[in-house]
């Protein structure tokens, strides 16, 4: 089985000969969007600056698609920043844009959306204008083009939707007897199911059945949420406007239940895991599964495992998984050349996110989804249905990535897993903070 | 006292002759050199300080475009009622007493140790001071990985005897991780000022001790330890400082977690002012906090130079 890990080898090999096309196409393409852009009437800036998150490994894929628009665009000269993710990123944004110097493009996560608009952050980007660069409305999914948008208007325009997943390291589960013949995993489609499952991989690694990392400011938060939507249909937290909690107290009980049952009850789950250790636990063979978001993908491929990527189990009653999605905005304020540019960039983005893609996000332009390219990239087109059944974080100023009110949840949820609260306590104490803070009025 | 001995020595120096017009020079040069440094200290520290005063009665906020309310006292009044002000100002101070012992008392200790060393004392000042050096960043990150429950080093070597410690993600144990973190860190330069302070105390009297009679234990008690008296005041009054600025190691070791158990003061300002927007909220927080170092200093000042004076 370890040919599996060869063949990665071979794509990656494959890769390179087609980013080679890519590029050249992306000139053709360049060329051909370059006119109507130019026939928009007015100029175009000579120079553009961009901000983004991204380390790691989204961080050389996204360097990689930064140097292809800079050979297809020779007159633009793009100057790229990196700034560290969450809460940082989210302060030196806001405050860019408040104090009257912002980039002219920016990566921000959609959940953000609703901290940003309302505060008079973002440029409005109207639909005839997307799609003369060739992204207009159609060339999205509506249910991931709705994230974007704030009373009804667009501020953003996705790039991926990069959801909770579940990763499996297929030797070890074939040990235990998970896989079915064709090499899937067994259906893991009730609560005792996903026990039993985790039981018998966990006989196996003589550690853990699945690697987590309760000990983390998100995630608690994302497995939460996506057992949360799967019992309640677009797991709703708040009403609308964020001024109600409507959260159903007796099914997030029962979340939390399930969670705590895996770390304490079933000791299947590390308790104490931070961010780094799970990713290792999983790397070693310490645990057959691994829940987290898609993005680590590039790591156990580097080390040359033999694992997949599936859609979250469906433990309960609707598909769902925790997600949010990248996106590129334009700040308030960038004038009509910058903002040209700035669209053009954004344009050469998304029909270049295959490249994105092979980091495991699921990209949200259309055309590159339905491309016979990505549809043969494994695993990550395996998952990549997910996008249509996403739940997100409850639209608020507090809430959104790198968010206090993920790190507060995730600190309750992490301390009910732990066993230091019930899970009646721990939504008691959720539901009591998340009603303090929708009382208290919003900070724009 | 010490002004004094600067007149004394004036005259030396050919000032008397020019008269006046040499010293408002002289002045002039002086206030010339300080300028930049004034500037910048009145730019990047005086100016905040009075925003930060006047933000504390308005809701300010960090991503508002409109003007911001005048409140009054309310953000005051809401502190009072905050449990999450006063949980972290305790973990601040907690963290405090966790560590100002033992960085003291480890300091002057491995300090004593290293000046009795005749040869290769190098080697010890190197090996202490070394991990003052580290940026935090990485010091934090190193120490992540021997605390990972399971694999970490410590629990590779403690684990048979403790079992398994989830040192950062026990709410019981994660602020002692922390401490133990810093200890390794920050000790070196405690060690370094008790090292300077020892070698400034004249040999010739733990000689004539020696010839009285007084053993290594009578030395220590007896010379060493009241000569130090000052070095040790320094070293309390910088020590107490340091620790109430705690915000570093708890930001990248456990983010405040676990259920914010470790979250200090410091990041109680950042979470409200940055993450959540609430600059006006975060200003009379840190008012707060700024009354209250500012009256342990003073009270601090007032207790030491009584007991110099005693000296």
């Amino acid at each position: 089985m370890s040919g599996e890990g060869r063949s990665f080898l071979g794509r990656s090999v494959s890769r390179r000969t087609f980013l080679g096309g890519a590029a050249v196409t992306a000139i053709g393409l360049a060329a051909s969007s370059c006119g109507p852009a130019a026939a928009g009437g007015g100029g175009r800036a000579r120079s553009i600056d961009y901000w983004n998150l991204f380390g790691g490994g989204d961080g050389v894929r996204m360097v990689q698609m930064e140097n292809q628009f800079r050979r297809s665009h020779p007159g633009t000269k793009l100057n790229a920043v990196t700034l560290s993710w969450g809460n940082p990123y989210y302060t030196k944004l806001s405050m860019a844009i408040a104090g009257g110097s912002p980039p002219d493009v920016a990566v921000m996560h959609l959940a953000k959306i609703g901290a940003y608009a309302p505060a008079g952050l973002l440029e409005e980007l109207r639909p005839e204008e997307l799609s003369r660069y060739g992204i207009g409305p159609e060339k999205f999914l509506p249910q991931v083009l709705d994230f974007a948008k704030y009373d009804g208007r667009i501020y953003a325009v996705p790039l991926d939707t990069h959801p909770f997943v579940q990763y499996y390291n297929r030797d070890i589960c074939r040990k235990a007897g998970v896989l079915d013949p064709g090499g899937s995993l067994v259906p893991m489609d009730s609560p005792g199911r996903v026990m039993k499952v985790l039981e018998r991989v966990k006989k196996v690694t003589g550690q853990w059945g699945v690697s987590f990392y309760p000990n983390d400011s998100a995630g608690p938060w994302r497995l939460f949420l996506t057992l949360y939507g799967q019992m309640k249909k677009g797991a709703p937290i708040l009403s609308h406007d964020a001024k109600r909690v409507v959260m159903d107290d007796a099914k997030a009980e029962q979340a939390l239940g399930f969670m705590a049952g895996l770390a304490l009850r079933y000791r299947v789950m590390p308790i104490n895991m931070d961010y780094g250790g799970s990713v290792a636990l999983f790397q070693n063979g310490q645990a057959g599964l691994y829940w987290n978001g898609e993005w680590e993908v590039t790591t156990f491929q580097a080390a040359k495992m033999n694992f997949n990527m599936v859609p979250f189990p469906k433990v309960y009653t609707y598909k769902a998984a925790q997600a949010d999605h990248h996106s590129f905005i334009i700040p308030k304020g960038v004038d009509p050349a910058h903002k040209r540019t700035a669209l053009e960039f954004i344009s050469f983005m998304l029909k270049d996110s295959y490249v994105w893609a092979q980091g495991g996000h699921i990209p949200a332009y259309q055309p590159v989804v339905q491309s016979e390219k990505y549809r043969h990239l494994e695993p990550q087109s395996n998952y990549a249905g997910v996008a249509k059944y996403v739940v997100t974080d409850p639209i608020a100023w507090f809430s959104g990535s790198g968010s206090d009110m993920e790190a507060h949840a995730s600190g309750i949820f992490q301390a009910v897993m732990a066993g230091r609260m019930s899970p009646r306590q721990g939504v008691r104490q959720f539901r009591a903070y998340l009603q303090q803070e929708v009382s208290l009025p919003k900070p724009y | 006292m010490e002004a004094g001995q600067e007149v004394a020595r004036a005259p030396a120096v050919p000032v008397a002759k020019t008269g006046g017009g040499g010293r408002w020079r002289r002045n002039l040069t002086g206030w010339g050199f300080m300028l930049p440094f004034m500037a910048a200290y009145a730019l990047f520290l005086i100016w905040p300080v009075i925003l930060m005063f006047k933000y504390s009665f308005t809701n300010k906020s960090l991503v508002g475009t409109g003007g911001s309310q005048f409140l009054g006292f309310q953000n005051y009044g809401r502190i009072f009622g905050d449990p999450a002000f006063w949980q972290s100002l305790w973990h601040t101070v907690w963290f405090t007493i966790l560590s100002t012992p033992p960085l003291v008392i480890l300091a002057l200790v491995f300090a004593m140790l290293t000046n009795r060393v005749g040869r290769g004392q190098g080697i010890f000042r190197f090996s202490f001071f070394a991990p003052f050096v580290l940026p935090v960043s990485v010091v934090c990150l190193i120490w992540i990985w021997m605390y990972e429950p399971g694999f970490g080093l410590i629990d590779g070597v403690l684990g048979g005897i403790l079992g398994n410690v989830a040192w950062l993600g026990d709410p019981n144990v994660a602020m002692i991780s922390i401490v133990i973190t810093t200890i390794w860190w920050t000790l070196g330069f405690n060690f370094v000022l008790y090292l300077a302070g020892l070698q400034e105390i004249p040999r010739e009297l733990y000689d004539a001790a020696a010839v009285d009679g007084a053993g290594a234990w009578a030395q220590a008690r007896w010379i060493t330890l009241p000569l130090l008296k000052r070095t040790t005041l320094l070293v309390l009054a910088l020590q107490i400082l340091a620790s109430l600025k705690i915000f570093d190691q708890v930001y990248i070791m456990t983010y405040g977690g676990p259920n914010f158990t470790t979250r200090p003061i410091i990041e109680y300002f950042y979470d409200q002012g940055f993450t959540a927007y609430q600059i006006g909220y975060a200003s009379a927080v840190s008012v707060v906090y700024f009354v209250i170092i500012l009256a342990a200093s003073v009270a601090w000042f007032l207790f030491s130079r009584r007991r110099e004076e005693t000296v």
